[in-house]
């Protein structure tokens, strides 16, 4: 069933959040607010070697050490086979993941964990890692990504042959895949063109730098029944890594989400929880792992970095007739970096006749990569868009109006397959078009940049249950971790679809053992898919409601409507009766069937692109290479905007994450593959002084495949922002900066050089 | 070794913990005292998602001794409300969606309470600047930034719109 938007009461409002006045006394409960009695505290310790052989390890001192009660190596972990686990939100496998949970026979970058200790203290667990001798073999190390894909290089698996290449490679490297999209003939576009440009980027990687440090508290009882509280985004995925890497059954351990402080993708994957339970098993006594920032630095996420070389092909009158892209993204210790999604979202917002990709997945002496916020995306985006501004230069045109002349739209077939429909990029472009922020004057030093995005936003499986309780509330039960507020929005639909005002419905995350699978918060995927799973919970309970009306009534259930929380004889031929509120027939349910409640499962389908187009305007200091973002206009298609202040929230936040990955964050490695600023102070996030508002539109063209017309909403925003901030910094001082972070000291090595790169067409 | 006696006012209640000599104002809090609104997500001073009111001073409980607090007075985020009444900040935090994750949530309201205890009037800017040793990574503190000012308003008698009501 659809819901037309005119007769709304509660979608599209703005009320407070179901779980908002805990979180605002510093009630709530995040991952490492948890105790359990009995418990012992856990640390593990890390590689200070960018690649070594781990020769011997000795805890005996450690374990000498009074209040020490166990150390853990990979010893202690079953060896498991290599597998595919689709669990996250790009590829993952479960020897990987084994591997970097605790290192076996050779450490792989700066932080890999090596042991761990568990102890009476936290005092006790710090000092007894640093009494564990462990004796390495230092290998050469490669961190950048070309050097890692050259010949000769250090290879990291001896084991990783390069798949997406024919014949199959003779010899192990560091590039774990390549992968081609192919439309039309390129080669044969580039010879019509009258201009083209071609241009090379480069990004570092940036970590997702969620506030909460990773955290669990475990217990592994005595009769093989775990449980496990933790911080993630995923309290089922946590469950399936946790059996897998410890050779347990799902069944025995129980998941039980906390609060999650930020996640951003970064915590789709697990480090302590399986560390944990083998201490737990070890000591049978419950242990807490708090990581330190220092140890979120360098042992998790972060996003990839890598290169983008982008060409473009037009005409004079800006139609693009051709374009190239190639990839080369870090994957960090083990492949799977997003370089799939990176190839695919680069051009998605254009209709381009010719369109060769290709990317490379490559590992290098770096932790990990995690997900984060449209994995891919912001990187390619940063390329492509950087490049469509440096053709809308050349061909001396504005680049909005560029973008409108080489829109997608319904219909426009992308360079990865899909044939777009209910689509809204022309939306934003027409909304950006007419907005007051694009008239407004600049000054001296100041400029404007333009750039849009592009993210598929996913569905896949989701549970929801709707109980109706004796007093006519409701229970909404689902399996997915509230990371920004959906708890309000899947109450919001529940009371939409019951008729009863959002207050009298509370929404619940349940643990694992509590609800039927569902599948991460991640992908933007969760106010459509598990929103349609509670939509659907609510329909089937209304349809139970009517069902009981007709009993006490005595008529057929087909003659009963559901409106504003009550049941009315769906004409004067149905009978006269007065109308029964939920309240009225939960409270006489014992005596016409039982309890009213429901629970379903989906595999949603359908989940609705994502566009957005950005204005930034920057004001640069040529003196000090400081870029100022002065104004900030993010326009994004939602679909529907269940909840619009947490859908402008996301917007907000995801513009502010790009501000940061354009301007100052990055990984900083020195000669020995260390991390040099695994901190707060030395890699710098965004602060509130940094910033202006940010003015969050949102353009509504719904989601036919959704009942209230949902779209996700939280990855598009930290796509466009790297290259509108690019675009605006050339635009105020005719200096393009292809390499990322455009930090001051780089900023003002640009400024100094006697022959900046001039624009476009030089 | 035997742990230090500390006696003090957390939230206007006389308190006592015990403590070893390197264990921070902010451990004391969260594994002594079970107060665990305050939250550590750095311990270096950088994030400010541990802030406390030390004697009427904001400051970083992680970059405190658990043995300064002798004979002070400390304010948390438990306290910071009065039993059911929240703080003018924090219902402009709910009906502003000032919050997202919720983590960083109890350091900006220690932080923006202590701001407006001492201004009264702040502008923009100035709140942007306060509020600048508090790290937030999920809303981009526009909304933030609204629901200071807007609280700062209702505590002056004014009486700004709610967006929470369409």
């Amino acid at each position: 069933m659809a819901y037309d938007g005119e007769s709304l009461k509660v979608v599209g409002t703005r009320p407070i959040r179901p779980d908002g006045v805990e979180k605002v006394i510093g009630r709530a409960n995040f991952g490492a607010d948890m105790v359990m009695a009995g418990m012992l505290w856990g640390k593990v310790l890390r590689s200070p070697h960018a690649h070594a052989r781990i020769k011997s390890i000795n805890a005996d001192k450690a374990l000498k050490l009074p209040g020490v009660k166990a150390v853990v190596t990979a010893a202690d972990f079953p060896e498991i086979a290599s597998e595919e686990a689709f669990m996250g939100e790009g590829p993952m496998n479960f020897r990987d993941l084994s591997y970097n949970c605790m290192a076996r026979g050779k450490v792989l970058y700066d932080g890999h964990a090596v042991a761990a200790v568990a102890a009476m203290s936290p005092a006790i667990a710090e000092e007894a890692i640093g009494l564990i001798e462990v004796e390495y073999e230092v290998l050469p190390h490669v961190i950048d990504v070309e050097d890692a894909m050259k010949p000769g290089a250090p290879v990291l698996h001896d084991d990783l042959f390069t798949q997406g290449v024919e014949p199959k490679p003779s010899a192990a490297s560091n590039v774990a895949k390549r992968i081609t999209f192919t439309k039309g003939d390129a080669e044969a576009g580039f010879k019509d063109a009258e201009v083209i440009i071609e241009r090379k980027y480069t990004s570092q990687p940036v970590h997702q730098a969620y506030i909460e440090p990773h955290a669990c508290v475990v217990s592994a009882g005595t009769d093989g029944q775990c449980t496990v509280w933790s911080s993630s985004q995923g309290q089922f995925m946590v469950r399936a890594y946790c059996a897998k890497l410890l050779g347990l059954d799902m069944a025995s351990i129980r998941a039980i989400p906390a609060e999650i402080g930020g996640g951003f993708g970064g915590k789709t994957l697990v480090y302590l929880e399986p560390v944990a339970l083998a201490l737990s098993q070890k000591t049978g006594r419950p242990i807490k792992i708090v990581m330190s920032r220092e140890e979120v630095f360098r042992g998790t996420g972060p996003a990839a970095g890598g290169v983008y070389e982008v060409k473009l092909g037009a005409k004079k009158d800006g139609r693009i007739v051709a374009a190239e892209l190639i990839v080369k993204l870090q994957a960090g210790a083990f492949p799977g970096s997003p370089v799939g999604p990176a190839c695919m979202c680069g051009f998605a917002m254009y209709d381009i006749p010719n369109v060769s990709i290709i990317g490379y997945d490559v590992v290098s002496n770096r932790p990990k990569v995690a997900a984060y916020r449209a994995p891919g995306a912001p990187n390619s985006t940063f390329g492509t868009e950087s490049c469509v501004d440096e053709l809308a230069r050349a061909l001396n045109m504005d680049p909005l109006r560029l973008r409108e002349i080489n829109a997608a739209r319904d219909g426009t077939k992308a360079a990865h397959g899909p044939t777009w429909a209910n689509i809204g990029y022309e939306n934003t472009l027409q909304v950006a078009r007419a907005s007051e922020h694009l008239a407004t004057k600049l000054g001296p030093n100041q400029g404007r940049g333009i750039a849009s995005g592009f993210w598929f936003n996913i569905g896949g499986e989701s549970s929801a249950a709707c109980h109706i309780n004796e007093d006519g509330t409701a229970t909404v039960v689902e399996g997915n971790p509230d990371i920004g507020g959906s708890r309000a929005s899947m109450a919001m639909m529940a009371a939409e679809v019951l008729g009863i005002p959002y207050e009298r419905v509370r929404p619940v995350v349940a643990d694992t053992a509590s609800i039927g699978f569902s599948f991460l918060t991640g992908g933007s995927r969760v106010t459509f898919a598990t929103g349609m799973a509670v939509t659907q919970a609510a329909e089937k309970v209304v349809v139970e409601l009517k069902k009981r009306a007709a009993m006490i009534w005595d008529i057929s259930p087909d003659a009963v409507d559901w409106r504003d929380g009550k049941a009315f004889p769906a004409g004067p031929n149905a009978g006269s009766f007065e109308p029964l509120s939920l309240a009225e027939i939960a409270l006489k349910s014992g005596r016409t069937g039982g309890p009213v409640s429901a629970e379903i499962t989906v595999n949603a389908q359908g989940a609705g692109a994502g566009f957005a187009t950005h204005i930034c305007d920057v004001e640069v200091d040529k003196e000090t290479g400081h870029v100022k973002i002065l104004r900030y206009t993010a326009v994004q298609d939602c679909g529907r905007a269940i909840h619009p202040s947490y859908v402008e929230g996301q917007i907000q936040g995801g513009v502010t994450q790009g501000i940061g990955w354009a301007l100052n964050e990055e990984y900083v490695y020195d000669k020995n593959g260390r991390l040099d600023n695994a901190g707060f102070l030395d890699y710098r996030i965004p602060v509130a002084s940094d910033l202006p508002m940010i003015d969050a539109v949102i353009v509504e063209v719904p989601n036919p495949r959704h009942p209230f017309g949902v779209r996700g909403v939280g990855e598009v925003p930290i796509v466009p922002p790297m290259a509108a901030v690019a675009n605006a910094v050339a635009d105020a001082i005719g200096i393009r900066m292809r390499d990322l972070p455009m930090s001051p000291p780089k900023l003002r090595a640009a400024i100094d050089d006697e022959e900046p790169p001039r624009l476009a067409a030089e | 070794m035997s742990k230090h006696h500390v006696s003090t006012t957390i939230n206007g209640e006389p308190a006592e913990f015990l403590c070893e000599a390197q264990q921070t104002l902010l451990d004391c809090l969260r594994d002594e005292l079970h107060l665990t609104g305050s939250k550590e997500g750095c311990g270096s001073g950088d994030c400010g998602a541990c802030s406390v009111i030390l004697d009427g001073k904001l400051v970083c409980s992680c970059l405190t001794l658990g043995v300064e607090a002798e004979g002070r007075t400390v304010t948390t985020i438990e306290g910071i409300a009065e039993g059911e009444k929240l703080h003018p900040v924090q219902q402009k935090f709910l009906e502003h969606a000032a919050l997202q994750c919720g983590f960083c949530t109890p350091g900006f309201i220690v932080a923006a309470k202590a701001l407006l205890d001492e201004n009264k009037n702040p502008t923009e800017e100035e709140t942007r600047y306060w509020l600048a040793g508090n790290l937030c990574r999920c809303t981009g503190y526009d909304k933030i930034i609204r629901a200071v000012l807007d609280a700062a308003a209702v505590m002056r008698g004014e009486n700004p719109p709610s967006p929470a009501t369409r």
